[in-house]
């Protein structure tokens, strides 16, 4: 339940591409870091790094550390299955399981994890439709596959299927960026009441939003095409917003605010 | 992040694509055409260009074609087969006789045949299928890249082997080595039908049971190749929404390749059994004539329609003895058909991904 997450020195690399240089930064439990940055700027890379998504990709490589209270989960002792297990993750897109309920579907983290009790199981499937704002709208029809819902509600089903296994820390990857601005206000303001429980990082292209959901900003750049991206800087949401202390961030900032 | 860039360019280039007679895709499905370097012609006519008529004109001769193809063939059956069956002694689908030496007296009926091509098929398919999905996992989920293409290639030249190898093989190697096997299964589970003693010598190995196992063979590189295609496609979100959850490699085909493919693997799998069914010359060449009618045992002989009428072939010197071998034929491009149309239906039962 809602870690302290700290990365250290961390460098991540595709084949022989350096794709991301030296980034270190620290996020409290219970609080919103928001990822922000041109594209290519490497902070998605950064963002699946967090839950060892990144070294799915063939050829991918991780050096540094990524510590939830204090545990490298990048030890050598570490199954990236158990770290994937309590670790929440929301995609650009989403992505529930065609073939399966809406039921199952929030579920299917747990029973990975070999919970098999029926009443356990429809405990947690309310608890988390609930705690995405899903439950009435779905509650008569749990056993209706997920795909048959809107974009919005689909994407709600994907944060209660990630919030289910109550992770230790939740990854949104441009959770709001397929979605339309009513359902985009539904995620902001779940995201919101998210982070009373759970510690968040969120990818977004909306500097609006960024501004809108986070307690901090971490905007990262890129030096040139072909060069690693780097962490420009990382600090209070309403200081990076209002007077950031590099030019580049101002820059990037203003150019889309202005 | 760059979807919404990839998803416009077919927009953009098909504008130009617009003044090249290939006009303006109807269907956003169409596939992009890259616009080409050469003089745009004359933009005034907005309706149907010259090249979009010719097209779609052979188009639609060719689905024309394909249909009314189809339709002859069965018309042609039909024709041929109906004095025959007219001139018949014996019920046609529930007599396990066959006697056309005498057109005066014809005796003829398809029991045995259709026995003993259904079971040939169904063995051979029971033996494809978990192998054929197997590698097919192997090559999409398992095996490093370098080595899937390479692999997969290998299984598709199984599939240009010409079926008179594989009947030579099976009737030189396979059917001699599988004797200890077959005389075992004799010896132990006889008791059951499938397994009784057969009314050919077991020896020669010249039974369904290694006509099934060759036809396995040739079937597997078709549903092999499909179910492949179809896997490969399984969607990345839906395979990263299950590493994320902490899915195993296992676990992640469970949840997302397989619910994606089935459909696929099955439709492979039925086009498989068409395979099977209409095989002939390795199944000619394999399976000995038995004296004695089909008894349910994969070790007996007999024939299959197709090897029934590749056989008689030579001897077509009265239409109504030919006319008898046509029926078969019919029966046989039903069964097909009928095949087809299952595995479509269950196909159409799938539709979530589509």
């Amino acid at each position: 339940m809602a870690k302290r997450l700290d990365i250290k020195d961390l460098n991540l690399f595709y084949g022989k591409f350096h794709a991301v240089e030296n980034v270190s930064l620290a996020v409290p439990p219970k609080n919103v870091t928001a990822f922000i940055g041109p594209s290519g700027c490497g902070k998605s890379t950064v963002l699946r790094s967090l839950n060892r998504m990144h070294e799915v990709a063939p050829g991918a490589r991780v050096e540094g550390k990524v510590l939830l209270d204090g545990e490298d989960i990048y030890a050598s002792t570490v199954d990236p299955v158990e770290v994937r297990r309590t670790i929440g993750m929301v995609f650009q897109r989403p992505n529930p399981f065609p073939t399966m309920s809406i039921r199952d579907n929030v579920v299917a983290g747990l029973r990975l994890a070999g919970v098999k009790d029926k009443k356990k199981l429809d405990e947690v499937a309310e608890r988390s439709l609930r705690g995405a704002n899903l439950w009435n709208e779905v509650k008569d029809r749990l056993d209706k596959p997920g795909g048959g819902l809107s974009g919005g509600q689909q994407q709600r089903l994907c944060i209660a299927r990630a919030i289910a296994v109550q992770p230790d820390l939740l990854l949104m990857d441009e959770p709001c960026s397929a979605l339309d601005p009513i359902s985009t206000l539904a995620i902001e303001d779940l995201i919101t009441e998210l982070k009373k429980e759970y510690t968040i990082v969120i990818v977004t292209h909306n500097m609006q939003q960024a501004a809108r959901v986070s307690d901090q900003t971490a905007f990262f750049n890129l030096l040139g095409v072909g060069q690693p991206g780097q962490l420009i800087e990382v600090d209070d949401t309403e200081k990076i917003f209002s007077n950031p202390g590099q030019k580049a961030t101002e820059d990037y900032i203003s150019g889309r605010f202005g | 992040m760059n979807d919404p860039v990839v998803a416009r360019r077919p927009a953009r280039s098909g504008e130009p694509g617009a003044e090249r007679g290939v006009a303006a895709a109807p269907h956003a499905s169409e596939a992009p055409i890259p616009p080409t370097p050469e003089a745009p012609e004359t933009p005034k006519a907005p309706h149907v260009r010259p090249g979009d008529r010719i097209f779609r004109g052979l188009a639609t001769g060719s689905g024309v074609f394909i249909v009314a193809l189809i339709g002859a063939i069965g018309l042609f059956l039909i024709v041929q087969a109906i004095p025959s069956l007219g001139l018949d002694n014996v019920n046609f689908l529930t007599s396990r006789e066959w006697n056309t030496s005498n057109p005066e007296d014809l005796r003829f009926g398809i029991l045995d045949l259709l026995l003993v091509t259904v079971v040939v098929s169904i063995l051979a398919l029971l033996i494809a299928m978990p192998i054929a999905l197997g590698i097919a996992l192997f090559l999409t989920q398992y095996a490093p890249r370098k080595l899937a293409r390479p692999f997969a290639y290998v299984i598709d030249l199984l599939a240009a082997v010409p079926s008179i190898v594989f009947g030579l093989w099976g009737l030189f190697v396979l059917g001699p080595e599988l004797y200890p096997v077959s005389q075992w299964l004799v010896d132990n589970l006889g008791w059951f039908p499938l397994f009784a003693k057969g009314n050919v010598n077991l020896q020669l190995g010249a039974t369904v049971f290694t006509a099934g196992i060759v036809v396995a063979v040739m079937i597997l590189p078709i549903i092999t190749a499909v179910s492949r295609e179809v896997f490969e496609r399984t969607p990345t979100m839906h395979v990263e929404g299950a590493i994320a959850l902490g899915a195993t490699k296992w676990e992640v085909v469970r949840t997302t390749v397989l619910p994606f493919g089935k459909a696929g693997y099955v439709s492979a799998s039925m086009l498989g059994l068409g395979r099977a069914l209409g095989e002939t010359i390795a199944v000619m060449i394999i399976l000995s004539t038995a004296t004695s009618a089909f008894g349910w045992s994969l070790f007996d002989g007999g024939a299959t329609f197709a090897s029934k009428i590749a056989l008689a072939a030579p001897e077509f010197n009265d239409p109504r003895s030919a006319g008898a071998y046509i029926a078969a034929g019919l029966v046989l491009f039903v069964l097909t058909f009928v095949v087809n149309a299952i595995a479509r239906s269950i196909v159409a039962g799938h539709k979530e991904y589509e």
